[in-house]
């Protein structure tokens, strides 16, 4: 549910239910409770992510503009850069065609082992990435299952660029579903319905009628993706083999600078992810906006969530 | 939307693609190697092509893959296709062709020097000043001392760690394996972390302050004094400690399936090059034919007395089996 509430609560709706919580004295907090509350966070906050936020850039530019650009545009870190945005590119766009398959399916039909397949999808939630990286070992090494079978045919998966991709698309396998399943529940399928009953044919039905309805969960839902693809650590460490230049991406490049004493260059590379992480908040903020301010799909799913 | 995004889909396969196939345009050789050779290599590969590029007219890009010795190990056993392994020691490289066959078992007898171009020794990094007096192997248990050394199940410098440690106590007045035992648990009684490799230790004990002394190899132990202030840490060298032999070798069958075996035995040989010995001697690698390198780099080496894994402990393969094998002693001291 928590994408349809945050979604349908944005803006004015939020605003007006705050007021009017704060204005009734039987659902008031004491002042200092209030303060309190609001102090341990705005701390907390402070702490654990503006300062090592802040941090990241301070580190990255220690040693000057120069050293920051030349850490960026070094080759080893431009073909880090271009195998983070293949991975993304490649398991942005399969989750999401699976993502509204299996949202789709789950939301407007009954079928056989239907929880069953909304626990496959949480798995990669649950299961830690290293296992997930390991499990491909297993799987695809060559003293795994597929192991002789690929090395007859020379196809190279596990400490190649394919690993990379498939640890990718393991580990962010859930976002854009678990982002629409509430969504399409939550607006039922009377639209729908209407749409068929008036001669839409089913492709007609989801262009005009369902896609425009889940879009901002389903951008949502990309963003998140998107930002788990660029950032996954574990899981690709683990199908990597670490080799610089080749089958490295961003995060395992800025352990590699890390540990080579360059921590400036380290951090540098890392302000790239931080930064990242930033636009990726703008545009969720963005989006969250577009979808709470009085769009007709919008209401459409304020109204179906309420 | 939908149309833009099957579009979108195909522009990344065929990106994909082109990526994977640019990497097959040149000759590139992959050296799967341990931790604290990256600025050795860093340095070796770049004269190493230039070289080839004089002899042949073929240009050749070398790749580097670093981490813990066994780590590595593990890694080109599942299928990192390294044409040359340069890893921590002989036992990782052994049980490369054991679980593989794709090389000979006896390759250690096919390069000079138990085919190791370079050897190392391990030696203590302390604190500028050596607060705690830290002289030799029995100061490491003196109370309050803390000891940082990676996991000898991960890393192939730890195990050069413990067979050192281990090598002192056997040659100490009234030495046996019983009170070798009984060193080496008191020691790692002292070890508050272990890391997976020997560069994530230095890091734990250079960058993050933990612990008094870092046992470490000579090389890494020198390069972090140069790169990180000769005013925040000394080197301090045991009475004895043990010849650390990072062995080199070709991986035949990947190097001959990938058209590199010429290359590959080209650029081992390399390293025992006069080029290579002095690049490694400049790394603070001792080189195999000392000779060959920079005198200036060679008189930087400390005199020390040292033993051998083969004189002492018999060998690799019965030392991997009796002290770092799942149930074998490291797992006894470690565990109580």
């Amino acid at each position: 549910m928590a994408a349809a509430t945050t979604l349908a609560w944005t803006g004015a709706a939020r605003a007006d239910a705050a007021t009017r919580f704060e204005a009734q004295a039987a659902t008031r907090e004491a002042p200092w409770v209030k303060w309190l509350i609001l102090g341990i966070s705005l701390a907390f906050f402070a702490v654990f992510l503006l300062l090592p936020l802040v941090a990241v850039f301070v580190e990255a530019l220690r040693k000057g503009w120069e050293t920051y650009w030349s850490a960026l545009a070094h080759d080893d870190a431009l073909s880090a850069i271009g195998l983070t945005l293949t991975a993304a590119a490649i398991a942005v766009p399969l989750n999401l065609v699976f993502g509204v398959a299996a949202a789709w399916a789950i939301a407007k039909f009954e079928f056989r082992g239907k929880h069953f397949l909304i626990t496959l999808i949480d798995l990669p939630f649950s299961v830690s990435p290293v296992i997930a990286g390991l499990i491909y070992v297993l799987i695809f090494g060559a003293q795994g299952w597929l192991g002789p079978w690929l090395a007859e045919h020379d196809i190279r998966i596990i400490f190649a660029v394919p690993g990379i991709v498939l640890a990718t698309v393991f580990v962010t396998f859930p976002f854009v579903a678990r982002e629409l399943i509430p969504l399409m529940q939550a607006q039922g399928r009377e639209e729908e319905e209407a749409a068929l009953v008036l001669g839409a044919s089913g492709w007609q039905t989801f262009r005009h009628v369902t896609l425009p309805n889940i879009k901002w969960g389903l951008l949502y839902g990309v963003i998140l993706c998107n930002a788990r693809a660029m950032g996954e650590f574990g899981a690709v460490s683990v199908v990597s083999g670490h080799i610089r230049g080749q089958t490295n991406t961003l995060p395992l490049h800025v352990e590699i600078l890390y540990n080579e004493y360059q921590f400036a260059a380290a951090f540098a590379v890392a302000s790239l992810l931080a930064l990242l992480a930033l636009v990726t908040l703008t545009v969720k903020t963005w989006v969250e906006h577009r979808a709470g301010s009085g769009t007709p799909s919008s209401k459409a799913q304020q109204d179906a969530a309420s | 939307m939908s149309s833009s995004l099957i579009r979108g889909s195909l522009l990344a396969f065929t990106f994909a693609a082109s990526f994977a196939g640019a990497a097959h345009a040149e000759t590139t050789l992959l050296n799967v190697s341990y931790d604290p050779t990256r600025e050795l290599y860093q340095d070796f590969n770049p004269q190493f092509a230039k070289y080839w590029k004089d002899k042949t007219g073929q240009d050749v890009t070398i790749k580097q893959s670093h981490g813990g010795s066994g780590k590595q190990a593990r890694a080109v056993i599942d299928g990192l296709e390294a044409d040359v392994v340069t890893l921590a020691l002989a036992y990782d490289v052994d049980a490369i062709a054991a679980k593989t066959g794709k090389f000979p078992a006896d390759w250690q007898k096919r390069l000079a020097n138990n085919s190791s171009p370079y050897t190392s020794t391990i030696v203590f990094l302390v604190r500028k000043g050596n607060p705690k007096g830290i002289k030799d192997w029995g100061d490491l248990v003196k109370p309050g001392v803390e000891v940082i050394t990676p996991n000898p199940k991960t890393s192939g410098g730890a195990r050069w760690n413990y067979l050192a440690a281990w090598g002192y106590a056997l040659q100490q007045p009234g030495g046996n394996e019983a009170k070798a035992k009984a060193f080496i648990t008191d020691l790692f009684k002292h070890v508050p972390v272990l890391d997976s490799g020997a560069r994530g230790a230095t890091n734990t004990f250079v960058q993050r302050g933990i612990g008094d002394v870092l046992l470490a190899w000579e090389n890494e132990a020198f390069l972090s004094v140069n790169e990180l202030g000769p005013d925040k840490f000394e080197v301090v060298v045991p009475s004895v400690t043990i010849v650390a032999e990072p062995p080199v070798t070709v991986v035949d069958a990947v190097a001959t399936k990938r058209g590199t075996a010429e290359v590959a035995k080209a650029y081992l040989d390399y390293l025992y090059s006069p080029a290579g010995q002095k690049i490694a001697a400049r790394h603070y690698c001792r080189p195999a034919k000392p000779e060959l390198a920079d005198p200036t780099d060679v008189a930087r080496f400390p005199k020390v007395k040292t033993f051998t894994i083969d004189g002492l402990f018999g060998g690799w393969a019965k030392t991997q089996k009796a002290h770092f094998d799942d149930g074998g002693v490291f797992d006894q001291i470690f565990t109580k």
